[in-house]
């Protein structure tokens, strides 16, 4: 029996895990399918991780390193090379590992902490033949910074999230020519910073509007033909430009990897594609918590940190404790310009101090106003400069108002 | 009056410096932000991350940085001086693969133990 087991060594897994360990839980076990501990920052071997949570520049690798050394020194039990097959609501775990072999765990508490994976062609539905030099950038990303291989030579990006603008920089030092960034929107997906030094810094043109219309070649990609986009996201006939390349990057957008959320019967939400979860990332299937990617995609991985440290913190108050009355329960909803909240269900009687409610945009605003009402009432507003919707924004909410709101809540912008 | 936005952390602020007057920076929320827009100006700088060659481990390659940034025209210069370098295991984080890279003054540092 494990007070708690955390599927997923990565990031959010490993800072719910010291979390859970610094709050008094000994018996507690990581699964990690992979053979080491870090999950994607083993492969983010670029800087800029750890600003806010270190205060200091690290690379990926270094990031992870550093929790792999807290957890070094707990007692924390850690089982690589193994998969989880099945979460019961009995909180038994099955798994299956290389030298282990099949096992079913008991567990008072899990945390939920498995990630995302990348959209694929398939997702987007790209015409045109099927030919190798088709990647997801992540994939690329694998194969340039780990397994040590540049997957091509000429290449077109469709897609403008962080990954594909990191791989842009990436491809262009180790020799290949990053003819274009494609991004259907007219805003990019990825950070500020990341155009700049990934892709202005190279001379590397990004077509806001434009899309792939076809993909060309037998065996190898021989041309991508990028169009332009309406604003109903539709090709303009007239508008082709071809190029002449060997490699296609995709980095179309990042899924939460919920295939164990969903078999156990947790509710999903469909605009997060994660799990639903109150103020302290519970799930609806009580003493089961939810952080990081798996929960909602975050950009930078230090706020991943932050709430699987409140995810973990969460789970060892829940075996500490044992099981509190549901009383009053908050709905969190998204109002106009707002496309998702986390959390999505707040029980204000559980807050210390306040909540953090963490969301995104649905388009780039200057000046604006987010606006908090409970029915018809204003109960909260903050100011912003500037909004967009690849970078994810948060506000914290005093429980002396959560008090004396209403049992619903609406976030939304207001442009001013 | 030249308008940039800050690489310094992933806020990304909007800055606008004053070439005419001194450099002054406005539109940063933090020091770093003042000293990234002055320098982007004057002498523009960039970390190097890359991998390099590394036998006996159990991966054929080790991430590597330079400890600071370096001029951004050198970046191909330092991308270059990798090529000759293999590594072998153990290597620790922070262990020097190059001292002074191109003579930068940075060094380039493995980012990962192996």
């Amino acid at each position: 029996m494990f007070d708690l087991i955390v599927i997923g060594g990565g990031p959010a897994g490993l800072a719910a895990a010291c979390s859970a360990w610094d709050k008094g839980l000994r018996k507690i076990l990581i699964v990690e399918r992979d053979q080491e501990l870090g999950g994607i920052l083993n492969q983010c071997i670029h800087s800029g991780f750890g600003l806010q949570y270190f205060k200091e520049e690290l690379s990926g690798p270094e990031y992870a390193a550093r929790f792999v050394e807290l957890v070094s020194h707990t007692g924390v039990e850690v089982r690589l090379d193994t998969m989880v097959l099945d979460i019961t609501p009995e909180r038994e775990v099955h798994m299956v590992g290389k030298t282990t072999g099949y096992r079913v765990e008991q567990a008072r508490a899990i945390v939920l902490a498995m990630g995302c994976r990348e959209r694929t062609r398939g997702a987007i539905a790209i015409p045109g033949t099927r030919p190798a030099g088709v990647f997801t950038a992540g994939a690329t990303q694998r194969y340039v910074n780990v397994e040590g291989y540049l997957p091509g030579k000429r290449v077109v990006i469709l897609g403008s999230g962080d990954i594909g603008l990191i791989m842009a920089r990436r491809m262009t030092l180790e020799g290949a020519k990053v003819l274009a960034c494609v991004e259907v929107m007219p805003y990019s997906s990825g950070l500020n910073r990341n155009i700049v030094q990934c892709l202005q810094d190279f001379d590397i043109p990004l077509y806001l509007s434009h899309t792939v219309t076809d993909i060309r070649g037998k065996d190898r990609v021989e041309q991508v033909v990028v169009s332009q986009v309406g604003p109903d996201r539709q090709p303009i006939p007239g508008t082709e430009m071809v190029f002449d390349c060997d490699t296609l990057l995709l980095s179309v957008g990042l899924l939460p990897e919920n295939e164990l959320t969903q078999q156990a019967g947790i509710a999903i939400d469909p605009r997060t594609r994660g799990a639903i979860v109150y103020e302290n990332m519970e799930t609806s299937m009580p003493g089961v918590f939810a952080c990081g990617n798996v929960c909602h995609v975050h950009d930078l991985v230090d706020y991943v940190t932050a709430e699987s440290q409140r995810a973990g913190a969460a789970a060892a108050e829940y075996v500490l404790s044992g099981e509190e009355t549901p009383g009053r329960v908050i709905e969190v909803k998204n109002g106009p310009g707002v496309t998702y909240t986390v959390p999505q269900h707040i029980r204000p009687q559980r807050l210390d101090k306040g909540c953090g409610i963490f969301f995104r945009v649905n388009r780039i605003c200057g000046d604006s106003e987010i606006v908090v009402t409970s029915g018809e009432t204003q109960i909260a507003k903050f100011k912003r400069e500037h909004l967009a919707p690849g970078e994810m924004e948060q506000i914290h909410l005093p429980r002396v108002l959560l008090d004396k709101a209403g049992d619903a809540l609406t976030v939304s912008i207001r442009e001013v | 009056m030249k308008e940039l936005i800050c690489i310094t952390c992933p806020k990304g602020c909007h800055l606008k410096v004053d070439e005419e007057h001194g450099y002054t920076v406005t539109g940063n929320s933090c020091p770093r932000g003042e000293e990234y827009g002055r320098a982007e100006l004057i002498h523009p700088t960039r970390v190097v991350t890359s991998t390099v060659r590394c036998t006996g481990g159990s991966r054929p390659h080790c991430p590597v940085k330079t400890s600071r940034p370096i001029p951004k025209d050198q970046m191909f210069e330092v991308m270059a001086a990798l090529d000759g370098v293999t590594l072998t295991a153990p290597v620790a984080i922070g262990q020097v693969v190059i001292p002074n890279v191109c003579g930068t003054g940075a060094d380039i540092v493995a980012t990962k133990a192996i």
